[in-house]
């Protein structure tokens, strides 16, 4: 056990774990963020994607011991009012199915068009092909992110 | 996703008075309740004076708010939004203002109510429309009672009655107080609108948690969590049946969080769906924890009756069976006689492996045993069932346990089987603790309820006309009934009515076969059930018939099916269940199936130029009463990588609810199929499955699934029917057709190899 201090959604927040917790479980069983999906556990399916100072991974294989103070963002703290346009573009498109995967969807979607705009199909395939959608709604996800681009 | 073999019985409507509603739903309500007694099991005989048991229920409630109690669990058909969509439209209410409110499953009287079985819209289209159209008239009459005016003067719109000549209105919740003491109108003065003045059937409109689920919000089974909780992992024998021999939990023990260490009960197999299957049990403060705590426990496994099952000795085995004669289901004329005398003859034989569900969300629940009662938290298609499991397991009453449906991220069902449930609940018995069962990824994969591997042959005679005049299907494959008993050796005939022996071509000599297989392995109902090998093998057979008639694929299909009629499936066959519906009322219809061949090779532009390596393949398949055909539109390049520019499905399900749920499931039903078309099976050795994560078991990623999937809606007054299901079944073999027509390779294996 030890302690650490991080920074998620903006908020200070400190835990008493083993080291080798992945942030997936710290953010799910300690700080009661849920909104963040476990999917394979094995850097698969991209259910559990969170961002890292901007950047999108996994957080299943992501120990709490390597985030140090670079900051966590959730689907939880994407937007304040759920109002990001990937948010905006997912309500457009009519995403989900089920919903399970879209958490990961939407903060590996909004990772990608942070560092590149204007994406084409292929690099957005590229970019969203390590999350799985067993529902199957990659078609809808491919239209929303280009939507998402057109608004940002 | 079984058949039901009890039609469900007419719709009844009551009204209900709030104190046996209280009772029944555990839920308060204020104006008007009408109950509706829907589906099959409560009131077989109808004569045996059974009192009548609603198991749906409609309320206006004072503040204007409409609610529908029911027992359907949302796993991604978007069920929670067609419903209230039929009743919105019907009682003439603001569509913000219907929810559906999932009942508590607690009593034996809301009768079977899985959602499985594609027949959510179907068997509630018609109850769901007359319980609102009651509403509406008792609202309307208590408005003209109120201003002392004819009722036909008053109409009901967006949640209120306006009077036509004054323009006076009252608002809904305003008028349930007199309009539940009036007496329902009965039910064959009901009105229902005219389809032109639907406003949300057969328009679009989004699914009801969609703002949730974008915005993180919990409500699926993993997200649950109950005051002093703790987390609990399960380590089960890899081979279904095996059992604990041995174990030291000494360093279970030692990880920090850790804190139980328990050996579950052990069911010998084959042990049903309810039971789980044994195990250790590591009970822990947080996942991790009982993560790394299962990690560490040392076991010695007794392997059991299972040990050594393999599938590829298990393929030989079948490969073998069905060069027999086998089990006949349906015999028309004489297939020998057509083989004696026929031109030439096409004989192949197609393989399918088994499959797993993995759902996105894995197996997981809650459960909190306290007092010799039980409360538990789950994802689960089956709600009575669980009931029943729970109750069994921990031998208290059934009024003791009570179960709580949560989101579900994703069935295809797994989650109709209660086991993790059953293991959540003998956790928490048996710690003490209100305890979160997970599985992992691999705990799905491994110790899933599998769709059953599979060998079908196919024979078929031509005579000198290239007329095809025999038909003989040999089906092999481990039954779902070797899950529940040792005595199932063989395909059932329940699995058989998936899309074999209601084949619907027009051939004189046919027979239908099945052969001995006995489950090695939990078997279960996945997406479409039997109609995946079966729909395979016949889709593909049709266009080895094409090549062989050298006619084009789509005439050939069309010249199949043959003249418009109805098939009296009940007249060839002793027993034909018909997805639970009466043949007269869904009987098969080819001209429909026609139609949806026809629809699809028009939108697809069949018969148009394809550039060098391309090429499209078609099928057509009726199941779960919904007509489809697929065209998939294939690319392979010169390194024989695949590519899937576009497939069309064109659809015949009746009258469509929300198109928008339609066209989600067949976009996600044509992906779901490219999985199982062009990805993982689930091969076993010694008795356990090879793959155990999706770095082995591979489904469809964006990159892998069509660039495009259109589907055309045929536009119908017909009765509506599922679509959760029907997707799946007709896109493999119309990929499998495609790949032939683009590469002349035809692969008559799943998952297809391209190389
Ligand atoms: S749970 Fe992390 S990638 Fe699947
Ligand atoms: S919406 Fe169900 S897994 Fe993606």
């Amino acid at each position: 056990m030890a302690v650490f201090n991080l920074s998620v959604n903006g908020k200070k927040q400190q835990v008493d774990v083993d080291p080798a917790t992945p942030m997936l479980w710290v953010l799910r069983d300690h700080l009661n963020l849920v909104g963040t999906k476990f999917g394979c556990g094995i850097a698969q399916c991209g259910a559990c994607t969170i961002h890292l100072d901007g950047t999108a991974i996994r957080s299943c294989q992501m120990p709490v011991s390597a985030v140090a103070d670079k900051a966590i963002t959730t689907i939880e703290g994407l937007s304040e009012e759920g109002d990001h346009p990937v948010q905006k573009a997912w309500l457009e498109h009519d995403v989900p199915q089920c919903g399970y995967c879209q958490a990961g969807q939407i903060m590996t979607a909004s990772a990608l068009l942070a560092s590149n705009p204007n994406p084409s199909d292929d690099e957005i395939e590229a970019a969203m092909n390590g999350n799985i959608c067993r529902c199957g709604t990659y078609l809808r996800i491919k239209a929303a992110v280009k939507t998402a681009a057109a608004n940002a | 996703m079984k058949p039901l073999h009890n039609p469900p019985e007419p719709s009844i409507l009551k009204k209900v008075d709030r104190r046996s509603f209280l009772k029944i739903s555990g839920l308060s309500a204020t104006g008007i309740i009408i109950g509706m007694q829907i589906g099959c099991s409560p009131s077989k005989k109808k004569d045996s004076g059974i009192p009548f048991s609603p198991n749906v229920y409609l309320t206006v409630n004072s503040d204007g708010t409409v609610t529908i109690v029911a027992h359907r669990s949302e796993m991604g058909t978007g069920i929670r939004t067609g419903l209230p969509l039929i009743v919105a439209d019907e009682l003439e209410a603001d569509w913000s203002k219907v929810k559906v409110v999932q009942a508590i499953g607690d009593e034996a009287r809301y009768g079977n109510q899985n959602t499985d079985g594609s027949f959510s819209v179907r068997m509630f289209f018609e109850p769901m429309r007359k319980a609102g159209a009651t509403a509406r008239m008792m609202l309307e009459q208590a408005a003209a009672n109120e201003w002392g005016v004819p009722v036909g003067e008053c109409k009901a719109k967006n949640s209120e009655v306006a009077h036509e000549g004054s323009g006076k209105k009252l608002g809904f919740g305003e008028l349930t107080e007199a309009a539940s003491k009036l007496e329902m109108p009965a039910e064959d003065k009901i009105t229902l609108k005219k389809k032109s003045e639907w406003k949300f059937i057969g328009k679009s409109t989004p699914i009801v948690d969609i703002e949730d689920i974008i915005s993180g919000k919990g409500g699926f089974g993993l997200d649950k969590k109950v005051a002093g909780m703790k987390y609990a992992t399960v380590l089960r024998c890899p081979v279904a049946g095996g059992k604990v021999k041995t174990f030291n939990a000494d360093k279970a023990m030692q990880v920090a969080g850790v804190q139980k260490v328990f050996e579950m009960p052990f069911t010998a197999f084959p042990g049903g769906i309810n039971a789980p299957l044994g195990g250790l049990l590591v009970v822990a403060d947080n996942t991790w924890a009982a993560i790394k705590g299962r990690d560490a426990l040392e076991v010695e496994w007794d392997f059991g009756p299972n040990a050594k099952y393999s599938t590829a000795d298990y393929f030989e085995d079948m490969l073998g069976k069905v060069k027999n004669k086998g089990q006949v289901h349906r015999e028309e004329g004489s297939v020998e006689t057509s083989f004696k005398n026929a031109a030439k003859t096409i004989d192949s034989t197609y393989l399918i492996p088994h499959l797993s569900h993995a759902p996105m969300e894995p197996p997981c629940a809650v459960a909190h045993f306290k007092d010799g009662k039980c409360e538990v938290w789950a994802p689960t298609q089956n709600p009575q069932g669980a009931n029943d499991a729970l109750a069994e397991a921990l031998k208290i009453d059934k009024a003791n346990v009570t179960v709580n449906v949560t989101l579900l991220g994703g069935g295809f069902g797994r989650k109709s089987k209660p086991d993790f449930i059953v293991e959540a609940a003998l956790a928490s018995q048996m710690s003490g603790f209100p305890v979160k069962i997970i599985w992992t990824r691999e705990d799905d994969i491994q110790h899933d309820f599998f769709h059953a591997c599979s060998v079908q042959r196919i024979k078929v005679a031509l005579d000198n006309n290239k007329k095809v005049t025999g038909w003989e299907h040999h089906s092999v494959f481990p039954p779902i009934g070797g899950t529940f008993s040792p005595d199932a050796t063989g395909p059932s005939f329940d699995e058989l009515q998936l899309g074999m022996v209601d084949m619907p071509f027009d051939i004189p000599n046919i027979s239908c076969q099945s052969h001995e297989a006995k489950a090695m392995t939990r078997i279960g109902w996945l997406r479409s059930v039997s109609n995946i090998q079966h729909a395979f093998a016949i889709g593909s057979m049709v266009d080895e018939i094409a090549v062989a008639r050298q006619m084009d694929p789509v005439e050939n299909l069309l010249d199949l099916i043959g003249s418009d009629r109805e098939i009296p499936f009940d007249k060839l066959m002793e027993g034909f269940g018909n997805y639970g519906e009466p043949v007269e009322k869904f009987p098969m219809k080819t001209a429909r199936l026609k139609n949806v061949v026809k629809l699809a090779a028009e939108k697809s532009g069949w018969g148009k130029e394809l550039p060098k390596g391309h090429g499209m393949g078609i099928c057509a398949h009726r199941s779960f009463l919904t007509y489809v055909a697929c065209v998939v539109h294939v690319a392979v390049d010169d390194a024989g990588k695949l590519t899937i520019p576009e497939v069309h499905f064109a659809v015949d399900c009746g009258i469509v609810v929300n198109q928008n749920s339609v066209k989600n499931q067949f976009e996600g039903g044509g992906t779901f199929a490219s999985s199982l078309a062009l990805k993982g099976g689930i091969a076993f050795k010694d008795g356990q499955t090879v793959a155990k994560n999706f770095d082995q078991f591979e489904v469809a990623r964006m990159q892998d699934t069509a660039k495009e999937i259109f589907v055309h809606l045929v536009e119908s007054d017909e009765k509506p029917t599922g679509v959760g299901e029907p997707p799946v079944p007709p896109f493999a073999p119309a990929l499998a057709n495609a790949v032939f027509a683009a590469t002349g390779k035809r692969s008559k294996e799943l998952p297809i190899k391209m190389s």
